[in-house]
């Protein structure tokens, strides 16, 4: 199974490279752009046939290694593979 | 008296710190490597700066993670004490052994300069031959220096008394001009609540050589030297 883990930075944090990178889009002409975040996006692969297994494990990782809570959330989406 | 300072694949302040500490100590430290299980008997460990695991996610989370963390935690809470600089501040801040984080510096750019701090407490186990808001000069270098934590613990950090070092200019303001990495009121140390750890921007080990220009991080060593006897 595969999961996504999408990690942002918390409101009201600091945010330097979306700044820079929204300053850059607004110089290209991009003059409707008024705000950037930059965050990540983290692709697992996952051992298991259990959604709420590879939840459980991927919740676990996101607390313990993906993500620091005190400036990051994280939000999991698991994707079923045909 | 026994020190520790761990090395991670990737620190490349090791060999400084120890230098430091063998010219005040006059003994030479363990260098331990990260993997290891097991820790010596130890008054003091020190996590020395770097770029352990070439800052791969944040800085700091992947050595926090590392083998020899377990033991540094246990020996945290038994009260020994730690340093950790630089790489070594952001390693402790993702252990939870000191509290906040330190993120991109606000202008988004790696600062390498000699910067005037401010000792903002000299009562700590590592300032106490510094004068209270003596002006020292210290190296910086660092991309992620940047301090951040959210508003209950800073005013829990103020509230104890628990910075250590600030950023100031040359006559001591502590404000937005004399802070050079966006960090929150100017922080660039602090200590735990204990007082056996202290994590820290700046590099007191390039600074204890006249042969480097600057001398203001030798009572950082002897301070803390002074504190295990």
């Amino acid at each position: 199974m595969k999961s996504l883990v999408k990690i942002m930075p918390k409101k009201g944090v600091l945010d330097p490279q979306g700044k820079a990178i929204e300053k850059s889009l607004n110089q290209l002409g991009f003059s409707e752009i008024n705000k950037v975040v930059q965050g990540k996006l983290i692709e697992i692969e996952i051992n298991t046939d259990s959604e709420d297994e590879a939840k459980k494990i991927i919740e676990d990782a996101s607390k313990k290694l993906l993500a620091n809570l005190v400036i990051e959330d994280y939000e999991i989406t698991i994707i079923k593979e045909n | 008296m026994k020190i520790s300072v761990i090395v991670f694949p990737g620190s490349n302040c090791d060999r400084d710190i120890a230098v430091s500490l063998k010219k005040f100590s006059k003994q030479s430290p363990s260098m331990i490597w990260h993997k290891e299980g097991s820790l010596p008997k130890s008054d003091l460990i020190v996590l020395p700066g770097g770029f352990s695991y070439g800052d791969y996610l944040r800085c700091g989370s992947m050595a926090a993670n590392s083998p020899i963390m377990n033991e540094i935690i246990k020996s945290a809470d038994k009260g020994t004490y730690i340093i950790g600089i630089c790489n070594g501040f952001q390693i402790l801040t993702e252990t939870n052994l000191l509290p906040g984080t330190l993120i991109r510096n606000k202008e988004l750019s790696f600062i390498c300069k000699n910067l005037p701090i401010k000792v903002e407490n000299s009562n700590s186990s590592f300032t106490h031959n510094y004068l209270d808001n003596e002006i020292i000069k210290i190296p910086v270098a660092h991309n992620e220096g940047n301090f951040f934590a959210d508003q209950e613990i800073i005013n829990g950090i103020k509230d104890k008394n628990l910075i250590v070092f600030k950023y100031c200019d040359k006559f001591g303001n502590t404000n937005d001009e004399s802070n050079p990495n966006g960090s929150l009121d100017n922080i660039a140390g602090i200590i735990n609540e204990k007082g056996n750890i202290l994590g820290m921007m700046p590099h007191p080990e390039r600074a204890t050589d006249k042969i480097s220009g600057l001398e203001d991080g030798e009572k950082f060593f002897t301070s803390i030297l002074e504190s295990i006897q």
